[in-house]
Order: C-alpha cells, then structure tokens, then sequence
C-alpha cells in the first residue's frame, strides 16, 4: 500500500484548476454530498454521524481521535443554540497544511463542516484561522459569500426546514488558540486561556452550548465518506490510520512542501522520494515527524517506520498533525532545542505555574547549555523539570514544551554532554 | 493631551458587520482591534480606549485582549514590519542568518524601527510556512517565502517606494496543473 504513493489520486486537493472557483467545485460533484444528507433520501443526522464514525477518521489537528466518535458526544438537541467550531489555527512549528485546502479547495472543507453541521444538528458554524494567516481569511470569506449565494449556507437547505449559519473569524498571533478551548476562549472575545476540562465543549462549549471542535482536514474528509461510504475511506492507506493525509515536509530538503498521499507512507520514502532527499548530499540526522511537539527521532529509529500512529508510537514518536521537520547531519541539536523551548515559553498562557514558569526555566537553562555554560547536572535538571510539568496544568501546552526536552536530550545525550562545560573543582 | 482617535464611517459599518455574526457583544473585540489597528497603524491605550467606547466594553478587558496577542502593536511600529520567522524549520533553514542580514542592512535591532520610522523588524514565532523557509510576513499582511539575500535586497527597495510584494502563491510540488 505505502509504495503505491506514485498513483494515489488526491481526494482532498485534487489536479483540477480553478477548484476555488464554486462553479467548477460543482461541475466536480461538489455539495453533491450535502444535498443527498439534508434531504434525506438515504440518511438521517444519526446515519452520518454512524458513517464518520465508522470511517475512522482520525482528527487531523494532532490528537487522532476519530471525528465521529466526537459528534455522537453531542446531546440531544434542546432547541437553543448548538456550535461548530472549526480550528484553523495552524500554529503547532512544522505545520502548513490547512491553508492549502483555504487556496486550493476551500468548498470542500465548507461542505465537510455543513454535513457535520446537519449531523449534530448544529445551528451556527464558526471558523477560527490564525491572524497571520490574513489572505487566507479573504480567500474564505469569498468562498463563504459564494456558499451563501448558492443557498449552501442560511435559511431552508434545499427547501428543507434545515437552517444553518456559516461566520469566519481570526485571531491575532497566539499558538494557544490551536488549544480547543483556549480557541473557544478567543471566539468569544476573550484572552486565550484554556478551559478546566470536564465539562467537556460538547456538554459546554461556546457561550455555554453544546460545541463540537474539528480541524480543517477532518471536515474535509467528510464529504468523500458521504459520497463513496465509509469503506472507500477505510480502503485508503493504513487501516488502523485511515485516508488522505496532507504531509507538510520541511527542514533539510531538496523538495519541501504540502503533500496529498494516503497515511501510512513509509517515513523514508517521504523523505527520500517525495521530497527528493536531503539538501546538499548530506545524511539524515533527524526527524521531526508531527509538529515541534512530537519526539525527534534518530535517524537508525527511523528503519521501517510509517507515518500513521501506530508505527510511529511503536518507533517513540507520534504522528501529530504530520509535519514533518527533517534535519541534516550538520544540525546543532542543542540549538534546536533551545529553539523550541523558546517557542514554547513564547506562547505559554501564563494561567498554570508548572508552565509559565518551567517553560521559561527550560529556556534559560537550554540557553546556558547552548553558550557553554551548561554543567552536566543541568541535564538531569531539565530531564526532572520535565516531569514536574507533564500532566499538572489545565491543557497540553506543559507537555508538548516538556517531550521535546526528555526525548532530544536522551537521543542526543553525546551531543548535549559534549556542549556541557567540565566539573569544576571545589577547593577548600 | 491625549491624541484623540475616530474611526470613520465605513469602520463604523465594518464593527456593525462584524458584531452581526455574534450572539453577543463581546467576540467583536479581536476583529475590532484589528480595524482599529489597521486604521490607527497601533492600538496604543488611547485606541484601545475607542474600542472599548465603541462597543461598550470595558477598558479593562479590551486592554487584557490587546496585550494577550503578539499581532496587536501595543507600541508604535515602523510603517513597514518586518516579521521574520526564526522558528525551528525557518531556523534550520537560515532564518537567523536573514534576520541579521536585515538588522544590518537596516542599521537596527529586532525589536527596534529605523529613524525615519520606515522600518521595524521583529524575530518571531512560527508563521505556518515551514516548507516555504525562511520567510517573512511585512506587517500582518503578505508573505515572503523562500528568502534569500538578494530577494530581501529588492522587497526593500520596493517597499521604500511604498510598493508592497504581491500575495505568492506556492503551489503543491505533485499537481503539475495547478503549479503551471
């Protein structure tokens, strides 16, 4: 399966021009799928939410968790307002793939997030891109104006008695707001602090109401589930890890980029093949498979890995949002470190001591390590200070800061020790 | 005295707009600070002040969002930002070695705006263009990929005429129609 990348045909960005364009998106079956499910002819809300469900899609924001799964946690609709929220904030390092489907295919993801709408029957949608990504936003909010010109968004779907509202938002430069509820936070106007989980979005998300939380390339998955069934999605790469996946290569590479390929392609493969190995001749020394937050691997951890969860959990790792960071032998590990330490303290909320602080105690400690100050009893202190941030805070930000730490300084241990400066002597 | 800020007709239009898409007053906020700074070029307290009276909030918590955002300029900028991105795949990449090019060619520091209030360069976090490294963002707008020397030679020149780089699009190397 993984060697057949050559021939996959792209679901989710396909080769056709002009697929931003709304007409052309139609003349391809586009909002086919959305019609057929809010008639009703075949299915029922519950039907959909069985049919995600059993593809398997696993959230393509980081966390894996299967999307239907998710939208069957939705309560029983009460009458009052109920919400979607779609995360486009993109803001984990190593990860660019969302705002490919905001330029390429922006009606897919808008006909992804409706039929998940009419499945929980959801009221209003909202979706959050990053600040910075500014002439995305525009990008969407054509596509958007188009929908609701068509009749794919507001009053009466297909003269049905399903009515839906379909708003774009942005934030303002703040890697939490990638943190579901610290992006529900920001919705409603506010700072960017995650919520105390439970009571989880489902139960009370935004303004209190029942909120599901997908990401882009979940909701873009959707519409192909509907159109050619769940199997067809299971029948796409690995089975435990089902369908597309947009890999984001980049780093040390001949050919970075945004890459469509079903999961589970072998990680050497992607790197050697797809993104046409590493820049200058040189040898792989790293990789970064899922975002800064997710463990570095060496490159002898790498041999028959895949990238899809188990494998990739199975090697020390984790599959993230796939983006992957590819580094070169003459890559100074203490420096990359050091770089996303920094980034993490950079983007700490402050609400939890463990990471307002530990993140900025890593930074500095990673700091003197890197300007050779460091003594070896550092590296044990950063290794404890892991621990001490891991699972004590209100989200993940204290562990996503605290893997990098743990994993680069026990995979690299030679590099790190070497940088360190030697013991000094105590005289008396 | 205090420097005294409006917005005009078509932001008043624009903050109505934004407010229709909410249940409640509140979420307007971050959209208003950005037609406040995109007005103003910074949302100094005196602006964050008028977005507060506008949409009948308090100060208080206009002034806790403003300063929870990197984006939002608390402090008066150049006309022109400069954001390189220095984080791990821009770093690995030569993303320092830009920055540095930049602050000498400019004469300043990251964090620092030139004279003639033209420039201000800022070293920051990533940008979601990992596969396009280094790069830039010129203030909160277009991007600058792939940076090399001699292309940061000619945005600047450019933009010393007040000629902003075009939107780039950067395709997907396996779809050869959409690449052409």
């Amino acid at each position: 399966m993984a060697s057949d990348w050559k021939s996959f045909d792209p679901v989710l960005i396909p080769d056709i021009p002009n697929l931003e364009k709304i007409d052309v998106y139609t003349k391809n079956g586009g909002y086919k799928a959305l019609e057929k499910v809010v008639k009703g002819n075949d299915w029922t809300p519950e039907s959909v939410v069985n049919e995600v469900k059993e593809a398997n899609i696993k959230g393509r924001g980081g966390a894996g968790f299967n999307a239907g799964l998710k939208w069957s946690f939705m309560p029983k609709p009460d009458g009052g307002p109920r919400y979607l929220a779609c995360n486009g904030d993109e803001s984990e390092p190593g990860t660019f793939k969302d705002r490919k489907i905001f330029e390429y295919n922006p009606h897919l993801f808008i006909e992804g997030a409706l039929i998940a709408a009419y499945a929980m029957q959801i009221t209003t949608i909202y979706v959050y891109v990053r600040g910075e990504y500014v002439n995305w936003v525009k990008m969407m909010e054509k596509a958007l104006q188009d929908a609701r010109d068509k009749g794919y968004i507001g009053k009466n779907l297909f003269g049905t008695d399903y009515s839906v509202e379909f708003e774009i938002t942005y934030g303002a430069g703040a890697y939490i707001c990638g943190e579901e509820t610290s992006m529900l936070e920001s919705l409603e106007g506010k700072r960017g602090y995650p919520r105390v989980k439970p009571p989880f979005p489902a139960q009370k998300g935004l303004w209190g109401r029942p909120t599901t939380i997908n990401n882009i390339e979940t909701l873009a998955n959707v519409p192909g589930v509907i159109n050619n069934g769940a199997d067809w999605f299971k029948g796409i790469g690995k089975e435990s890890h089902p369908g597309p996946v947009l890999y984001g290569i980049s780093g040390h590479v001949n050919r970075p980029g945004v890459y469509e390929l079903p999961s589970g392609v072998s990680v050497m493969e992607l790197i050697d093949d797809v993104a046409q190995g590493i820049r200058g001749g040189k040898k792989l020394k790293a990789l970064i498979p899922g975002g800064s937050s997710t463990p570095v691997l060496r490159a002898d951890q790498l041999d028959g890995v895949s990238m899809d969860a188990d494998s990739l959990r199975e090697a020390g790792s984790m599959m993230g949002t796939a983006g992957m960071i590819v580094m070169d032998e003459d890559t100074d590990m203490v420096d990359a470190l050091w770089r996303i330490s920094h980034f993490y303290h950079h983007e700490s909320c402050g609400q939890c001591t463990p990471c307002r602080e530990g993140t900025g105690w890593a930074e500095k400690i990673l700091l003197k390590i890197k300007n050779g100050d460091g003594e070896l009893r550092d590296l044990d202190l950063l290794l404890d200070l892991t621990t001490q941030m891991e699972g004590r805070t209100i989200c993940a930000l204290a562990d996503a800061a605290a893997w990098p730490i743990r994993h680069t300084i026990n995979r690299f241990r030679d590099e790190f020790e070497a940088r360190c400066k030697k013991s000094a002597h105590a005289v008396a | 005295m205090e420097e005294t800020y409006e917005f005009t007709k078509e932001d008043l239009k624009e903050i109505e707009a934004i407010k229709a898409k909410f249940p409640k007053v509140m979420p307007a906020t971050l959209p208003t600070l950005w037609v406040a700074q995109n007005r103003f070029g910074h949302v100094e307290p005196p602006v964050q002040r008028l977005v507060a009276k506008t949409l009948e909030l308090p100060e208080s918590h206009v002034h806790g969002v403003a300063t929870f955002y990197t984006q939002y300029f608390k402090e008066r900028k150049g006309k022109y930002v400069l954001d390189v991105c220095t984080t791990t795949s821009c770093q690995l990449c030569g993303g320092y070695d830009m920055l540095h090019y930049l602050e000498d060619k400019l004469g300043i520091k990251a964090g620092e705006t030139t004279e003639d209030g033209k420039f201000s360069i800022q070293s920051v976090e990533c940008l979601g263009a990992c596969g396009y490294a280094p790069m830039m963002q010129i203030t909160n707008d277009v991007y600058v990929n792939n940076l090399t020397e001699d292309k940061l030679d000619e945005v600047i020149d450019d933009l010393k005429d007040d000629k902003m780089p075009e939107f780039e699009s950067v395709g997907m190397p396996l779809l050869e129609k959409r690449n052409i």
